[in-house]
């Protein structure tokens, strides 16, 4: 993969993690580009385009859209599933997650995908097994706030569209 | 908007809660801590980009003062670094904080230190300078007991580190494959993983223990291991074969649910690793049917567990795939992809364009290329209309209905495509134009269409066309208007001139108008207009115009030579041009005599200039001309000429011309556009819409097709209808009556557009070339059967012993031939003389010193044995001595096997001493893989003896020439080592194999490959017969030949590992044609250079 991009439906940039280098100028320049194209795109068009060279792989939850990059090689399908694999992390640790639990606790969202992809690559796919990573780190630092994480109910505020 | 406020206070449960818990002096740590929760508010209440623009700025100056104030605490710090990443990833700029972050992931406890490397993998990236102050940090943190921070540590590396301190980490990172936890195991991998991609060579030594990874008895570490897996066997999938098991056993494992049920995604266990899976088996099953076989059950086993998933795109490009294989197989899904065609999302759409490009024949391609002409107009991409309207320039060239219809096509595509496109396209259009079909007419007509298009396409007020449009209009115009047959070329003399003083008209463009008016004026020399326009432009400030404009006053006052140097519709003709200049020898030698200096050549000049360096440059800078056509009557395009395309009477053409309809070309842009309008040449078929018409061609062809088609029609909507009308259109021509011959289609579909190859037949069977024209057709006639025997009688009447041991048909191998090793002869006879060991039997593995001198010619004997037993099926270079002293004598040579390049490097020990701790290293090379073959590696050479050392050599592009190095040293007893260095050269022949391919095959192949590279090469005469040519394509090129038809041959290799290339020739004369076609890019070139060695070399 080559980068993922979280936006809202206003165009505002969520969450950015770029797995190839690239200058600050560049990587403005595709993140304006990505927002315009798939913002513009209707509920009912498919979730791969191909954009210059690579493939954009999105979906919408509720407000938030997660977008990756792919190389031409790499299969479509299987990384939309990725994408909803990191959903269901955020909703598990977050407790229905939206998009405020972002804004507000982006480290944290940083935390949970590193957890689940490295260099651009799945790390683990073991939904159990990247929350207990995540969770033996938070342990160590905030004794207190664990509790408020723990009361999920397993529902998704992120409805599939 | 109360409950997303409550939803916030939830939301920030760490950040408040920890500063409650502190209190005392948290008074002043919370106001930083909810500066985030403040800051993301702030920004959603503000309403314009400006006001956004200034709060930021703001933040980011207090953020600067607080980061570089030193009472900071690491603990505010954090929180800075939390607001500093939100600040970037809205698009300000924070590098300032950088340093920061580096210093929170030194200096912070846990907590910090998390923050701060996460702001550094946010913040930096892996060629910035401030990472190597990292490097400190994650020594410190690998080696720490906290697993959180090993942790943390390993996610940076994995991510992000800097290429030239990786031996810094590397020992502790291998450490950690043995750890305990799983965890720290899955991560170390990965960051060996990012090492292997950023620096492959600095990981070389721990693939054992990936393999351990491999075998890893969790999961996670297991499919970790696999991504190095799949990049290692990508780069050489020979290397890895013996782990087809292993990935089997897994797959099977995965398949079959034996994994825990956390992996499970939605009850299908472990996708991603069921993919990961697949494709390092496709990897390593490709082109090796044996270890394919390995893989069926296993491969049958998932497709029948894998649930079908339907997106349409995904299914269209899976249709587009399977069209390749078989365009009949379209036609079951035809309504789907009309559905498609309409679809609102402009992918799907085209990708459905792109399947019915694979589909086009001659009889749907109008509305096909209209369909694509519709969504062109939409389209603003610049990709996607550089590509669609190269693939409707292909398609029009290629089964174009009629004249009309071409013009207008390639009309559409220069207004559309403009200046983006690729610039063969207008380039082949105008070789098209010039070179012409067999019909003579037909082309006349052709051009005088375009001619006339173009000159309703001038009057038309206030448009503006692309310059590569103006450009071709320029060179049509000038070649072709006198086709027009009017007395004055005024008319269009006017609209040139308007073009040339035109401001938005590019020089480059003016160059071509100028061009076009020269030709013009040639054949009316009296114009009112080309006065003005030399008064104009003698004058102009561009140097080039005005060089052209007085070139073209001076012509006008000599109108003899002005029409012998631009004669009508010579464009294919080979100017003579007296390129010594010989005319001046006269001039020459009288200013000689009178002691001016004589002429120096550029280089000469150059080299004097660069010997008294720091003298002043007196010459003038280069002028830079336009290369367009001026001098000569060539086409600007570059064409080279087939000198034997007659000139066509002219006559012939314009009493054709007469005939011509010239109503209804005023409408060209009208609000219709392009549309593909009959110009009825037999006049029935006036003004026909095309749907309708192309269904009556279809009902020709396909006739159970429309049956089928008919019965549904009657129950079904008006709209199904029009559908079902589209899809016939659409589909006609894929029945199974006419199987697409890839190549050639059906022999019975005239081909219009389909360009005469360079070099006609000879004019004395004007019957048969008819079929000629389209130059592949395959039908196996006797004619080709014929040709064939022919050719390999030739072949055994010269009973060539070197053609024999060259060629690559092992069956024409004959073991005389294959005993006689001139090479080893040599070898023996001069370095050897006093060591006459040599080979044992087992082959190449290994050797045995021979005992004694007498067994020399035994020896000899049994060399040559071992070498022939390795070698008899493959080809073999001869030994060339590659370096030597008076100790060693180092000699090499290539044995071609099938799926690598093997080198053996045989080393002599021709002292009576023994060597020790030998060793042979070749050097890394880019763009090869060496791999080293296991058992040739002793660390002693004994007295007199000789040792092998062989390394299998793989390429991972196409190169022209290539060099491996390397060093080889040793010990004598009791002194110290000696080093002694070689090279070899590598040719990319080296690498090229034969594909051996049915004419089937090659059809479909030659369509399927997008790069191709056309070359006429002229060869000596006694080349130019067919059976030589072929020899030396076969015996120097390595190329298959799969057949020939007449004085045509179609041959095939591949560059291992497995990228085809195929070859057309033809044989005229001394020509030779070669169309080189592969599915990499670069390939056609590089063995169109190797190609034009050996022919000249031969």
């Amino acid at each position: 993969m080559q980068f993922m991009l979280l936006f809202s439906r206003q165009g505002k940039l969520r969450l950015q993690k770029w797995y190839v280098p690239l200058s600050d100028k560049e990587k403005k320049k595709i993140t304006r580009e990505l927002v315009q194209t798939v913002l513009a795109r209707k509920p009912k068009m498919c979730s791969f385009l191909e954009w210059r060279d690579l493939k954009i792989v999105y979906k919408r939850y509720a407000s938030l859209y997660f977008c990756c990059a792919i190389e031409d090689q790499d299969n479509e399908l299987i990384t939309l599933e990725i994408i909803h694999r990191y959903v269901e992390l955020l909703d598990k640790y977050f407790g229905s997650v939206c998009e405020l639990d972002i804004i507000f606790n982006f480290e944290k969202a940083y935390f949970i995908l590193d957890e689940f992809l490295l260099g651009g690559e799945v790390q683990e796919t073991s939904k159990k097994n990247v929350l207990k990573a995540i969770e033996q780190a938070d342990l160590l630092q905030e004794v207190d706030a664990k509790s408020t994480h723990k009361t999920n109910d397993g529902r998704y505020k992120f409805s599939c569209t | 908007m109360s409950d997303i406020v409550e939803k916030t206070l939830t939301a920030l449960p760490g950040l408040f809660l920890q500063n409650q818990s502190v209190g005392g002096p948290a008074g002043v740590k919370a106001s930083f801590s909810s500066r985030l929760g403040g800051l993301v508010r702030g920004i959603t209440a503000l309403t314009s980009k400006h006001e956004e623009e200034k709060l930021i700025q703001q933040e980011l100056s207090n953020l600067k003062a607080t980061v570089s104030a030193p009472a900071t605490t690491l603990k505010m710090m954090k929180e800075c670094m939390v607001r500093l990443i939100y600040c970037e990833m809205l698009g300000y700029d924070a590098s300032f904080g950088y340093i920061h972050a580096i210093k929170l992931a030194q200096q912070g406890n846990l907590l910090e230190k998390r923050v701060g490397y996460l702001a550094v993998s946010l913040f930096l990236h892996e060629n910035h300078e401030l990472l190597l102050l990292l490097v400190n940090t994650v020594v410190k943190d690998l080696q720490s007991t906290n697993l959180v921070e090993v942790c943390m540590a390993l996610t940076i590396v994995s991510q992000i580190f800097p290429r030239e301190m990786i031996p810094a980490v590397l020992p502790l990172i291998e450490d950690k494959l043995q750890h305990s936890k799983e965890i720290i195991r899955r991560k170390a991998v990965l960051a060996l993983y990012k090492f292997h991609l950023i620096a492959p060579n600095q990981v070389q030594h721990i693939h054992i223990k990936f393999r351990k990874a491999l075998c890893d008895r969790d999961v996670g570490v297991m499919a970790a291991s696999l991504h190095i897996y799949f990049r290692m066997i990508k780069e050489n999938p020979s290397g890895y074969k013996d782990l087809t098991g292993s990935f089997v056993t897994i797959l099977k494992q995965v398949v079959g649910g034996k994994l825990p049920v956390d992996f499970n995604y939605h009850s299908v266990p472990a996708p991603w690793l069921q993919i990961q899976l697949l494709r390092i088996l496709g990897l390593l099953g490709k082109d090796d049917q044996r270890t394919s076989e390995l893989m069926y059950d296993v491969l049958d086993e998932s497709l029948r567990r894998a649930e079908l998933n339907h997106n349409v795109t995904y299914g269209l490009k899976a249709l587009t795939y399977v069209i390749q294989q078989d365009p009949t197989l379209a036609l079951q899904h035809q309504m789907t992809i009309i559905e498609c065609l309409d679809h609102p999302d402009p992918i799907i759409k085209r990708e459905t364009l792109e399947l019915l490009y694979r589909i086009t024949n001659a009889q749907n391609i109008t509305v096909i290329v209209q369909k694509m002409l519709e969504y062109l107009h939409q389209s603003k991409e610049e990709y996607i209309i550089v590509n669609l309207v190269g693939k409707i320039a292909e398609l029009a060239e290629k089964y174009a209905p009629d004249n009309a219809w071409f013009i207008q096509t390639m009309n559409a595509v220069f207004s559309v495509g403009g200046d983006v496109m690729h610039p063969d396209i207008p380039n082949n259009f105008m070789r098209l134009l010039a070179e012409g079909f067999d019909d003579e007419t037909e082309d006349q007509q052709l051009r005088l269409y375009a001619v006339q298009s173009y000159l309703t396409l001038l009057d038309v007020e206030n448009v503006f066309y692309p310059q590569k449009f103006l450009q071709v209009m320029s060179w049509v115009l000038g070649e072709y208007y006198y086709l027009l047959d009017k007395d004055t070329p005024e008319e269009v003399l006017t609209k040139l001139y308007k073009l040339l003083m035109n401001a938005s008209v590019s020089s480059e463009t003016k160059a071509w108008l100028i061009a076009a008016v020269t030709k013009l004026t040639s054949q009316a020399h009296s114009s009112n207009i080309v006065e003005r326009l030399i008064q104009e432009f003698t004058i102009s400030l561009d140097t080039c115009m005005r060089q052209h404009a007085f070139e073209l006053k001076h012509l006008r006052e000599n109108v003899e030579l002005m029409k012998s140097l631009l004669p009508v519709d010579k464009s294919c003709e080979d100017m003579v041009v007296d390129a010594s200049l010989s005319f001046l020898d006269g001039f020459v030698a009288e200013e000689l005599s009178q002691g001016a200096a004589p002429y120096k050549p550029h280089h000469q000049r150059q080299e004097e200039k660069l010997s008294q360096e720091k003298v002043l440059n007196f010459e003038p800078y280069g002028l830079s001309f336009s290369s367009s056509g001026f001098t000569g009557r060539q086409s600007p395009a570059g064409i080279s000429l087939g000198s034997d395309i007659s000139g066509n009477s002219a006559e012939t053409g314009l009493k054709e011309t007469n005939g011509l309809k010239l109503e209804g070309i005023k409408k060209l842009w009208g609000k219709e556009g392009y549309l593909p309008k009959k110009e009825g040449k037999t006049g029935d078929e006036t003004e026909a819409p095309p749907v309708p018409q192309e269904s009556i061609i279809m009902e020709t062809v396909d006739q159970t097709l429309i049956k089928k088609d008919q019965c549904q029609v009657l129950t079904q909507s008006k709209e199904e209808k029009e559908k079902q009308l589209l899809a016939s259109s659409l589909f006609v021509g894929l029945g199974s009556e006419s199987t697409v011959n890839l190549l050639g289609k059906a022999d019975t579909v005239s081909h219009k557009f389909r360009r005469k190859s360079k070099i006609k037949e000879t004019k004395s069977g004007e019957t048969t070339s008819a079929h000629n024209r389209t130059c592949f057709h395959f039908s196996s006639s006797s004619n080709a059967t014929y040709e064939d025997d022919y050719y390999l009688d030739t072949l055994q009447d010269r009973g060539d012993k070197e053609l024999n041991k060259l060629s690559l048909n092992s069956g024409l191998l004959d073991s005389e031939s294959l005993t006689e090793l001139p090479s080893v002869e040599k070898l023996s006879s001069c370095k050897l003389s006093s060591s006459p060991s040599l080979f044992t039997d087992n082959s190449m593995e290994g050797f045995q010193p021979s005992q004694s001198t007498a067994l020399s010619v035994a020896n000899e004997t049994s060399l040559a044995a071992s070498l022939l037993e390795e070698t008899s099926e493959h080809m073999h270079s001869d030994l060339v001595e590659v370096c030597h002293n008076e100790t060693i004598s180092l000699s090499s040579f290539k044995i071609w096997k099938d799926d690598c390049l093997f080198m053996v490097w045989s080393v002599s020990n021709k002292s009576g001493l023994e060597l020790e701790s030998a060793d042979l290293e070749i050097a890394p090379a880019e763009n090869f893989k060496i791999t080293e073959q296991p058992g040739c590696r002793l660390p002693i050479i004994e007295a007199e003896s000789i040792k092998t050392f062989q390394y299998s050599v793989q390429v991972e592009k196409p190169f022209t020439e290539g060099n491996l190095s390397g060093f080889i040293n040793y010990q004598m007893m009791d002194t110290h080592s000696v080093q002694l260095e070689f090279s070899v050269n590598l040719s990319l022949l080296d690498f090229i194999r034969p594909l051996k391919i049915s004419t089937e095959n090659f059809g479909k192949l030659w369509l399927s490959f997008a790069n191709d590279v056309k070359q006429n090469i002229k060869v000596s005469e006694s080349q130019a017969a067919l059976p030589s040519a072929l020899k030396t394509l076969q015996q120097k090129l390595r190329l298959h030949v799969v057949e020939i038809i007449g004085n045509e041959g179609l041959l095939a290799c591949q560059l291992l590992p497995s990228i085809p290339c195929l070859l057309h020739f033809r044989v005229h004369g001394d020509v030779l044609a070669l169309w080189f076609r592969s599915s990499c890019s670069t390939l056609p070139d590089c063995l169109l250079y190797q190609c034009q060695k050996v022919m000249e070399g031969s």
